[in-house]
């Protein structure tokens, strides 16, 4: 698999991915991406299409190329950790169910 | 993004993917998936985003020609969405390792598909009406069930498209509404315009799903939920109420409610003529392709520009 | 001094017309001269898209068009108020000598490059235009404009990017980003002369000339940034704001208005 980030020709805008804000408080969510010759451009670009209706109050871009996932491969150790551990959540403790606000 | 999966065993994939689909759990881009998979989502999404490209021609066709600044504005606001939905699509797309440069040689070259409809022509102003109540309607009714795609990106894009859609829907039909209770040449423009633009866009949801291949595949990977003729149903279902309201007769005599199935009966397509233009002999295939073929070379100075200043620029940057 | 009681991030055509202000009839012929500046160049804007180097720049042309489009319809709906016009009576149903609008506007779009030097050029303009009108001691053009200069400082914005990276990207985009700008020098010293019908409106008009010195700060350096040389060319004589247009506005004119005049009184 080609890695989004290369660019072959001497034309081609590289790839950037778009995290959105929508609004104070929250977290930038992604928002997909687009082709941008450079920085500058893309977090304008990101700005006409992704915040046309008023969505956005805070933008990221990121070129495609920098970003790391986690592989697959290890889902079973990488995320092992929290199975089994249902003490963590919330839902976990039926007596205090009905208490209010809790 | 992480590099394929291919060290990945081919059993343990194939279970997990298996599973994932059962669930109606989402594929994301760096889980193992089949070949064929990969290859129908890398031909289906592409073929849907060079579709909102293509359909910026019809319709920006008459940008320069509205007849009030208003509709000047929400016709410009549309096209200009349509470009956004094609880039939201390529960059589905290219999370499955194809690159948007290919795809775009793809369609330049004649060598990518899209979607029929927009080898038609726009001759007056109420196909501007028409493709959004019509075309646009019908697109919907295709895109709804999209959003629950299998695969992630192509879902979320969707979500984001249909919510934009929705738009797109209601400005043609108070196109079409206002051109009713005008003028009798308006009428007359309105009711001329769905006689031509009626079968086109039930043919938008494909041949009946017996001479459609594809079809079973991508229902048994979660990419297609319902078939051709079902969606084709709902669409004429939706259809006929509206006409009425708009006081437009539908181009079929065979439009009937059908008591005893609890839909609309409705009269046999020209399977013949949609061949015809899907292999490049309609109205105006042979434009609609040459016309992005050169805005794109037009534009590459500009692109190569662009590129060797951010090249430039980040060349100063690593020697300070 | 300002006493504007609308607010200026929610001002639309639409509601200037449900706000019911009548416009005096000499600010209503100030604000007809801005519109149509405003209203061409839309239009020529408009012609872009579906045709740009890059999808990302039709979205972001047809931005700025949106945007001018909307200063256009507002402008227009406030100067048609005078005379119990729409918008769309002033947009369709004038001749080309009733247009007031500078020639700049109606130049045709050429390539990239001398779209980009008319934007740069008109931004600069419309950016000290509004930001001195958001002043306006007339509640209406001060709304319009204090909402117009947030939108123009991104066109601006888009101009710059693109100057520079045309005019520092390849031997064949500085060639013709020089020639762009060339191409539209003309009709610059047009923009920054006398608006005969600013005449007599002190504190609600703005008179041009006093936002020549912004373009002669701003543009040299921006130019120069780029790598590009400031032409020495001649101003053309103007002519716009008198009805006196250039042979690019007939076929402008016939184009945008044909469907409207081939169903006069109709409604869309």
């Amino acid at each position: 698999m080609t890695s989004p980030g290369d660019s072959g020709g001497r034309e081609t805008w590289p790839l950037w991915e778009v995290f959105v804000r929508s609004s104070r408080g929250l977290s930038h969510v992604h928002a997909g991406s687009l082709h941008a010759p450079d920085e500058i451009m893309a977090v304008r670009n990101a700005r006409d299409l992704y915040t046309r209706r008023a969505e956005g109050v805070s933008i990221w871009v990121v070129p495609a190329s920098a970003i790391t996932a986690s592989d697959p491969d290890a889902r079973g150790t990488f995320f092992e950790s929290p199975q089994g551990k249902e003490y963590r959540h919330a839902t976990y403790y039926t007596e205090s169910e009905a208490v209010p606000h809790l | 993004m992480a590099e394929s999966t291919e060290t990945m065993d081919y059993e343990a994939g194939a279970a997990r993917f298996a599973e994932l689909l059962a669930n109606e759990h989402r594929v994301e881009p760096t889980d193992w998936m089949p070949e064929g998979y990969r290859k129908t989502l890398i031909r289906q999404i592409s073929q849907h985003a060079h579709s909102e490209i293509i359909g910026m021609q019809p319709e920006g066709n008459w940008i320069t020609r509205a007849p009030s600044l208003k509709r000047k504005a929400i016709l410009m606001a549309k096209v200009q969405d349509e470009a956004g939905h094609g880039l939201y699509l390529y960059s589905a797309a290219q999370t499955l390792g194809i690159e948007r440069e290919t795809m775009f040689d793809q369609l330049i070259t004649g060598k990518a598909k899209y979607s029929s409809i927009f080898n038609y022509t726009t001759p007056t102003w109420a196909d501007m009406g028409s493709i959004g109540w019509l075309v646009d309607g019908a697109a919907i009714c295709n895109q709804v069930p999209l959003c629950r795609a299998s695969y992630g990106p192509y879902g979320r894009a969707m979500v984001r498209i249909c919510k934009e859609e929705s738009f797109h829907q209601r400005q043609g039909f108070e196109i079409l509404l206002q051109l009713m209770r005008g003028t009798d040449a308006q009428r007359a423009m309105a009711q001329e315009s769905v006689n031509r633009w009626y079968a086109p866009a039930l043919m938008m949801f494909g041949p009946p799903d017996d001479d459609s291949p594809n079809s079973k595949q991508s229902m048994a990977w979660n990419i297609k939920r319902f078939s051709n003729d079902d969606l084709r149903q709902r669409f004429v279902d939706m259809l006929v109420p509206q006409a009425e309201i708009l006081g437009i007769t539908l181009p079929d005599p065979d439009i009937a409610w059908n008591e005893g199935r609890g839909h609309y009966d409705f009269g046999e397509l020209d399977w013949a003529e949609f061949h015809e233009v899907l292999a490049g002999r309609g109205p105006a295939n042979a434009i609609r392709v040459a016309r992005r073929r050169t805005a794109h070379e037009d534009g590459a100075w500009v692109r190569e520009a662009a590129r060797a200043y951010a090249d430039a620029r980040s060349d100063e940057r690593m020697a300070s | 001094m300002k006493t504007s009681h609308v607010k200026s991030t929610a001002i639309t055509p639409e509601s200037i017309d449900e706000a019911g202000a009548i416009a005096p009839s000499p600010v209503a012929d100030y604000a007809l001269g801005l519109g149509d500046d405003a209203l061409v160049l839309a239009q020529r804007l408009g012609e872009w898209i579906a045709h740009a180097p890059e999808l990302e720049e039709d979205v972001a042309l047809g931005n700025i068009a949106l945007d001018q489009l909307g200063h256009a319809r507002s402008l227009l709906t406030y100067a048609g108020s005078a005379w119990g016009k729409t918008e769309d009576d002033l947009a369709y149903f004038r001749g080309e000598s009733e247009f007031r609008n500078r020639l700049l506007f109606e130049r045709p779009n050429g390539d990239f490059a001398v779209t980009i030097a008319r934007q740069l050029v008109a931004s600069v303009y419309f950016d000290s235009l509004y930001t001195a009108l958001a002043d306006s001691a007339d509640p209406t053009l001060a709304a319009i404009a204090g909402k117009a200069v947030k939108e123009v400082d991104y066109h601006l914005d888009h101009s710059v990017q693109w100057l520079l990276r045309l005019g520092r990207g390849t031997e064949l985009s500085h060639e013709r980003m020089q020639r762009g700008l060339e191409t539209i020098w003309p009709f610059v010293g047009e923009l920054y002369s006398a608006d005969p019908y600013a005449e007599g409106l002190d504190g609600v008009a703005v008179d041009p000339r006093t936002l020549q010195a912004r373009f002669d700060d701003v543009v040299p350096r921006l130019i120069a940034d780029a790598s590009l040389t400031v032409p020495a060319i001649p101003f053309a004589r103007g002519g716009g704001r008198d009805g006196r247009h250039s042979e690019s506005m007939g076929p402008l004119l016939a184009e945008m208005q044909v469907l409207a005049r081939a169903h006069p009184g109709a409604r869309w």
